[in-house]
């Protein structure tokens, strides 16, 4: 008894060593790095999340409702985060949770499950061979899908780590493929200013992406 | 002859294909004498062509304050 008692003592006088005890977070708000800001969430991550949700569901509605539950569940679970993961990784971690659930939830009614193949039921295509409905070993078509969702994921972190004012016109003209005109005006700059941004954001982005894609 | 700021940003226009004729012919002048823009507008047109390749999904501003109002209001 004594000894833990001694213990005990000997906890309190130590000052938290490990990163992840939430004393440490508390005593440190400033050091901590990996401390989560849910303000900055939408501005920082929705797009990234919304990419990595799109590959996964192709739809954009429910991609983006997916989203929104995944910020809404890491609000509600935030106190359990231990901060030895960053943010995005963490927030990365619920939605894929979420695209599972997703995909359980509309297999669950009966039949839906199964696979169904028509074996020529087109009339157009009677007489023709099965064969030739087969997959084209060739072809890398899936291959290929990978690698653009890892760019645009790349790309995407790129984007992320500009500054927020160029990012910002930077989606809106790549991306959205907004008008120099109605950005102008949305965020009162004029069209040189804008060209400007676009040209250090692009320069980032080169540097960016420099290692691994060009 | 234009200087290689202007030269960057008319490159940079031509990404978004809204240069003028007029813009295109002097870039192109331009790139004949000078060899750090040509480099810069081969990347340029590359860095293009992987943003279209990456089929990149973007929610509109509106679409994220909507998701802040709701986080907000959890929160």
């Amino acid at each position: 008894m004594a000894r833990i008692e001694y213990q005990k003592t000997k906890e309190q006088n130590l000052p938290a060593v490990t990163p992840n005890s939430r004393n440490f977070e508390n005593d440190h708000k400033g050091m901590a790095e990996n401390k989560l800001d849910p303000t900055t969430w939408v501005d920082a991550y929705a797009d990234y999340l919304f990419n990595y949700a799109i590959a996964r569901i192709n739809d954009a509605e429910i991609a983006k409702d997916l989203v929104q539950e995944t910020f809404l569940a890491g609000l509600k679970s935030a106190k359990n985060y231990k901060g030895d993961a960053a943010e995005r990784t963490w927030l990365i971690a619920i939605l894929k949770r979420k695209v599972i659930d997703y995909y359980r939830k509309s297999n669950s009614k009966k039949g839906k499950a199964e696979v169904r193949i028509n074996y020529g039921s087109q009339t157009d295509a009677e007489g023709d061979w099965l064969e030739e409905q087969v997959a084209d070993p060739f072809s890398n078509f899936e291959h290929s899908d990978i690698e653009n969702e890892e760019l645009g994921l790349a790309i995407q972190s790129c984007i992320e780590k500009l500054p927020k004012k160029q990012a910002q016109v930077f989606t809106m003209k790549t991306i959205q493929g907004i008008s120099t005109e109605d950005i102008c005006n949305e965020l009162n700059i004029n069209p040189s200013n804008l060209w400007v941004m676009i040209h250090r954001a692009r320069t980032a982005l080169m540097g960016c992406l420099n290692q691994s894609w060009f | 002859m234009i200087s290689c700021e202007k030269a960057a940003i008319i490159c940079n226009k031509i990404q978004y294909k809204e240069a003028t004729f007029i813009e295109k012919l002097k870039l192109r002048y331009h790139l004949l004498m000078c060899e750090t823009c040509t480099k810069f507008s081969k990347k340029n047109s590359q860095l293009t062509s992987l943003c279209n390749k990456a089929h990149l999904h973007g929610l509109s501003n509106k679409e994220k304050e909507q998701m802040k109002d709701r986080l907000r209001s959890k929160s």
